[in-house]
């Protein structure tokens, strides 16, 4: 939002700012990582000794963080634009769930792509419809969609775990091209055309306009609706994507899984330095939030730690990004005005 | 203008038809509600015979997981099989207060006897002390009521009992193959839930009988992808295991899948609740599932059929006694290859 007051004699010097406190941002979030890693190699050198279990061991924490990383970048659009999304986590559950029903498994891998995708998608822009002409606040549209996205798919599993039959789609999570699991490449595409999409394109540009000033959006001929409704649409298309790759993990699908996968996504993608109130955030960031997190899940678990614990240093992470962040914002706006 | 209505013509039709395409694809037949019945042949059995007519009212937690629609399932296909027995099931909703307003209105309707898995023991308390003030005897399901006079008869599993035999089965096997040290890893289900916390314990108990400990424990949620992050976490914590037991056999699909991508075979695993897909798999003994110990939904069925007794004022008829007693615990089975045969019925 500041940026968009920023004093208009000096329309570059800001920009550069903005670049170098992205840049500054993630580079803590490496450090981050390092340090993770670090204190890794401090308690369990054994096993940080045998370079073959350090390879897989990082492959490990990448492949973790693919699904979860395809439904945060989705979010990171939503979130820089303005809005919220709730129900994530539901609509993997659905596109996990309809996908993986018998009569969808009997159209093979092809048949349970496009219903994930579809699925995704249609649910995004059933969110995106409500909040953009419905006029509903994303936060309620989204919450409301979570619950009965969620009941929607319990109902069509008759609240059975679904087991997925299909060797191909079970098989995208024991595939490795290059030595490198498919689902970690899957993951760097998404976030790829996730980084291109919001630097490179007029989509991304209005992205940031809608979310830091609505109105200042649609004064400067921004369709606003239309726009808002396709970043649901967009998040929904995500979370399709990760349904396949969740379901392939899991060789199966059913109503309760991706449990959570809405704080995780929202959480990561603020890490990584996305305004909540929307105009401004990175993909990368974002990517780096959601690898702290599988990062500290890999932490504990070498080091057999209570999940208590890890979910502790979790919320301190958290805030700890964001009073880092809030600081850092209040400087830089302070820099402006002088 | 014609040109933009063509293509709204051509969208419109794609998203008609993948909307067809996609109703279609949420059919799920054929349906797998596999049930189990206790024994109704009148002929083999007195206390079947058809008697005095029966209302009985069910009240169970919205099934999130296989294990409580296999509860309803059979409670169901229980009732149905007598001609003397009425059933009322009420939704549980979708959570404690939901379910004691549900109770309250079923109280209401007068039942003979009203059959209750709460969704917490503790807080349905009240909704079962209620139910036996109003002259319905209460059957309590598997979530234990802690006031002695909230239920007529608790019949539930046993989740100590059932960390006992993994740890028993784990530990002798262990001996048998002469490992001294062996690396054991265990997945729960939900860490917070009393039912996980009795389970490990005696998991805990059982193995330090044989002076043996676990090495790594990564809690799960019940589900399958759950299941697959927690282990992929484990495996990647202890490149050489000996054992594992996974407390849900629900979960365990993620868990096993995840073995299957890490390409890890060195060590045997244990399952919890005796899934018909882990049953089969133990039967194949195509896996490193090796074995399941039980936790039955049959207890739907028994509770059934218990309700009914009490309804008609008779006992157990292998038992002295002249009414139903008022706890029964199930035993914990421990399912292997050599008889898995005969437990592949009650698989859920």
């Amino acid at each position: 939002m500041t940026t968009q007051t920023a004093p208009p004699e000096a329309p570059t010097k800001p920009e550069r700012r903005k670049l170098d406190e992205n840049t500054l941002r993630n580079l803590g979030l490496v450090g981050v990582l390092v340090l993770l890693i670090v204190v890794g190699i401090i308690t369990k050198p054994d096993l940080y000794s045998d370079p073959t279990w350090v390879k897989n061991n990082f492959l490990t924490i990448l492949q973790q963080a693919s699904a979860i990383g395809v439904v945060t970048v989705g979010m990171t659009f939503v979130i820089i634009g303005g809005g919220i999304d709730l129900s994530v986590g539901a609509i993997v559950a659905i596109a996990g769930v309809w996908s993986t029903t018998l009569a969808t498994q009997s159209y093979g891998a092809g048949g349970m792509i496009f219903t994930a995708i579809i699925v995704g998608t249609v649910v995004g822009l059933v969110n995106g419809v409500l909040i953009a002409y419905g006029k509903l606040v994303s936060f309620i549209a989204t919450l409301a969609m979570m619950v009965a996205a969620r009941g929607l798919a319990a109902q069509i599993s008759g609240k059975q775990t679904q087991i997925s039959t299909n060797s191909t789609i079970n098989d995208i999570a024991s595939t490795r091209p290059l030595g490198i699991p498919l689902l970690v490449w899957i993951l760097a595409v998404v976030v790829l055309l996730g980084w291109v999409l919001l630097n490179r394109t007029t989509f991304g540009r209005r992205t940031v306009a809608v979310g830091g000033n609505p109105e200042a959006a649609r004064l400067a001929g921004i369709n606003v609706k239309r726009h808002t409704m396709l970043l649901f649409a967009l998040s929904g298309l995500c979370c399709g994507i990760a349904a396949i790759m969740l379901t392939s993990q899991a060789t199966s699908a059913q109503a309760a899984m991706a449990n959570l996968y809405e704080l995780d996504a929202i959480a990561a993608a603020i890490i990584g330095g996305t305004l909540l109130s929307g105009g401004r955030g990175t993909i990368v960031g974002a990517l780096f939030g959601v690898l702290v997190f599988s990062t500290i899940t890999n932490l504990f678990a070498i080091n057999n730690l209570p999940t208590e614990v890890q979910n502790m240093v979790k919320g301190g992470i958290i805030v700890a990004a964001v009073l880092i962040q809030q600081f850092r914002f209040q400087s830089l706006t302070k820099l402006l005005k002088r | 203008m014609s040109a933009l209505s063509r293509r709204r013509i051509l969208f419109g039709g794609a998203a008609v038809g993948a909307g067809a395409l996609l109703t279609a694809c949420t059919s799920n037949e054929p349906d797998n509600t596999a049930q189990v019945n206790t024994n109704t042949d009148a002929s083999a059995n007195p206390n079947a015979a058809s008697g005095e007519k029966v209302v009985i009212g069910f009240s169970a937690p919205a099934a999130d997981h296989g294990w409580l629609a296999a509860i309803t399932n059979n409670a169901k296909a229980q009732a149905a099989a007598y001609s003397d027995v009425e059933f009322k099931a009420v939704e549980a909703g979708t959570d404690a207060a939901a379910q004691r307003a549900a109770i309250s209105t079923l109280v209401a309707q007068k039942p003979n006897v009203i059959v209750m898995l709460p969704y917490d023991g503790k807080e349905l308390d009240a909704a079962g002390l209620e139910a036996m003030r109003a002259g319905i005897p209460v059957i309590n399901l598997d979530r234990a009521f802690p006031s002695q006079a909230a239920f007529r008869v608790q019949i539930k599993g046993d989740n100590y009992g059932m960390g006992l035999a993994a740890g028993h089965y784990i530990g002798e096997q262990m001996k048998a193959k002469n490992v001294a040290n062996p690396i054991i890893g265990e997945i729960p289900g939900i860490d917070s839930l009393e039912l996980t916390q009795e389970r490990s314990e005696g998991f805990k108990v059982a193995l330090a009988e044989y002076g043996f400990k676990v090495a790594n424990r990564r809690p799960a949620e019940f589900t399958a992808d759950s299941g697959q992050a927690a282990a992929t976490a484990l495996l990647q914590a202890l490149p050489k295991m000996d054992a594992l037991w996974n407390h849900d056999d629900d979960q365990g699909i993620g868990v096993l899948a995840a073995i299957k991508q890490t390409n890890r075979s060195e060590f045997f695993m244990v399952g919890g609740a005796g899934s018909k897909v882990a049953i089969d798999q133990i039967k194949a003994d195509n896996s490193v599932l090796k074995a399941t110990v039980t936790y039955s939904p049959s207890m739907a069925s028994s509770a059934i059929s218990l309700a009914r007794l009490i309804g008609q004022g008779k006992g157990m008829s292998d038992l002295v006694e002249l009414q139903v007693p008022k706890e029964i615990t199930l035993a914990s089975e421990t399912i292997t290859k050599d008889n898995a045969d005969k437990y592949a019925k009650l698989g859920f």
